[in-house]
């Protein structure tokens, strides 16, 4: 399992219930069902990664989080996930919005444009950056609204959104995120995972 | 075709008030079952048939000597696999392969129910199979299933009894039937009640019966099982073995004379008043108002483990229809999976052999066996 579900599943509390927004193959869900008893539910867009899940006993429901987040009662989950997924809605502030209707607490994490090669790839080759956590072309990537750690946290306390944790993550290290070494932070991590709260 | 007397019936002594008020006992309920009940009694499946269906799921059906419905999903190492499972199916109260309904005799009169026959529900049907639980010592089942009619009796047993299933698998149904699928039940019951045969269900006494009537009935049906995609891609335009028009109303067409294929075929299986009873109950079938308009509340005690699968050709019972019932498990809490199938084939795509389908039923039931 990659380091950044590992750091997500550290974060949410046993015995919780877990909804997972583009769950993917599953692999967190089965985690932290089978490690740490949480109820957990999964939404996701791809039918080859549903018939997975089922697969695995997973209860998942193939679906868009732009519009099937809406069937979720308020508060119904303890902790909401949203891995990586963020930069591809077409209303990203909504669907984090939706997030934390749905559940107290969200996990939300993101691939950093504010990480240096990027800068540098846009900087000297003078092209969008095709890095390992970002492989698509201009033309062809799901990702429509591509942010930086920076652009993140100053959004959170814009919208009075509680950052109750902010980990950046680097080649499997990681460190805390906080005010003062935020810009460092933005130029040094691939990924920022934060623990959201209403 | 074969006698009918050697169906496996049981005799239901238990009285049950239908939902019209009347009451039924000591009626027969014909079923059959495919592998073996274990010792644990803990991998049994009873799965519901659709209007057209019987309790002849797989193998071959011993009355019409065809493929019993769900051959495709039901059978040794197939989807429901009877080397694991116990699948038991019944056909339900208002059919005609054995159970009690229309073209049963009333041991009072000695003669043919026929449109003596009360008006039923899916909730009666449902209710009526509940006994095959007792009748096999069954205290808990490992799945209901079903799709279209079917599906609706998975959503009414779990509704009646939260906890007599560990999972359910509805597929391809609704849990309000709408207008549009009350308006297609009423063209094949006029179809049937305009064929002078019928003779207001009375066409027992005759030596004829509503066959064109039912044949329609069947062909209308027919149409809305099959997409638009599915009847291009197989039939098109092509003529029925002529290489041009004839300028006549026969068959000039495939189409057309699949449909008539498929409408006379039906007559020599099905009951025309089991038609009318079963459409009937279809119709009447609204969950959602049974539950005062929030259909979660049909779910809020039941533990049961739903997978909910649609189909995307499926435009009788629609993947939008399907999702809300996802949407009421959702909201109810309760532990929900479903998947859209893309499939061309329409409404019947449950019955056929599409590998995606078969292949998520399979590991759904074998991952929480």
């Amino acid at each position: 399992m990659k380091k950044e579900f590992k750091i997500i599943a550290q974060l949410i509390e046993s015995n919780t219930r877990v909804l997972d927004v583009g769950c993917g193959d599953g692999t967190l869900m089965k985690h932290l069902k089978d490690n740490k008893s949480i109820d957990t539910r999964g939404l996701e867009i791809s039918k080859d990664n549903v018939q997975t899940c089922i697969g695995k006993g997973l209860a998942v429901i193939e679906g868009n989080a732009e519009k099937d987040l809406q069937q979720f009662p308020n508060l119904s989950f303890d902790y909401v996930v949203l891995s990586q997924t963020l930069q591809a809605f077409y209303n990203p502030e909504k669907v984090i919005n939706d997030l934390l209707r749905v559940a107290n607490k969200a996990i939300v994490t993101i691939p950093n444009f504010g990480y240096w090669k990027i800068r540098l790839h846009l900087l000297f080759k003078g092209t969008m950056p095709i890095t390992k956590n970002l492989p698509d072309e201009w033309y062809n990537t799901p990702n429509l609204h591509m942010c930086t750690i920076k652009d993140f946290f100053n959004f959170c306390s814009k919208k009075k959104i509680k950052l109750y944790k902010s980990i950046a993550l680097h080649e499997q290290k990681t460190s805390n995120i906080n005010k003062v070494n935020i810009n460092l932070k933005n130029l040094s991590s691939e990924l920022g995972i934060f623990l959201i709260e209403n | 075709m074969n006698s009918k007397e050697n169906i496996k019936k049981i005799i239901i002594k238990k009285p049950l008030t239908l939902d019209c008020g009347k009451t039924i006992n000591n009626y027969p309920l014909a079923y059959e079952t495919y592998g073996k009940l274990n010792e644990k009694k803990d991998n049994a499946i009873l799965a519901f048939h659709a209007l057209s269906g019987d309790q002849f799921v797989s193998g071959t059906n011993p009355i019409t000597n065809k493929n019993g419905w769900w051959s495709y999903a039901v059978g040794p190492n197939k989807a429901i696999d009877t080397n694991k499972f116990f699948v038991i199916c019944a056909n339900v109260i208002g059919g005609c392969m054995g159970s009690y309904g229309p073209s049963s005799i009333d041991p009072t009169t000695g003669k043919i129910i026929g449109t003596n026959f009360p008006v039923i529900t899916i909730n009666d049907m449902v209710k009526a199979q509940y006994n095959l639980l007792e009748f096999f010592k069954i205290d808990k089942l490992f799945s209901v299933t079903g799709g279209s009619m079917g599906g609706m009796q998975v959503l009414q047993f779990v509704a009646n009894y939260p906890n007599k299933t560990k999972t359910a698998i509805p597929i391809a149904c609704t849990a309000s039937h709408s207008a549009q699928n009350i308006a297609l039940n009423e063209l094949g019951r006029q179809a049937i009640m305009a064929d002078q045969n019928w003779d207001k269900g009375n066409y027992f006494n005759t030596s004829s019966s509503p066959d064109k009537g039912l044949a329609v009935a069947r062909m209308a049906a027919h149409i809305t099982y099959l997409s638009k995609k599915s009847l291009e891609d197989k039939f098109g335009r092509k003529l029925q073995e002529r290489g041009n028009l004839k300028f006549s109303f026969d068959a000039d067409f495939q189409i057309e004379s699949y449909l008539r294929h498929q409408g006379n075929a039906f007559v020599d299986r099905f009951d025309a008043n089991t038609y009318l009873y079963i459409t009937r109950a279809m119709d009447y079938f609204d969950l959602i108002k049974q539950y005062n308009g929030n259909l979660s509340n049909a779910f809020n005690n039941s533990k049961t483990k739903f997978f909910i699968i649609s189909f995307t050709s499926d435009w009788l019972y629609p993947s939008s229809e399907n999702k809300e019932i996802v949407i009421a498990l959702n909201a109810s809490g309760a532990d929900v999976g479903f998947i859209e199938i893309t499939s061309d084939k329409g409404h019947d795509s449950f019955l056929l052999d599409i590998p995606d389908f078969l292949k998520s039923v399979k590991n759904f039931l074998e991952i929480n066996y």
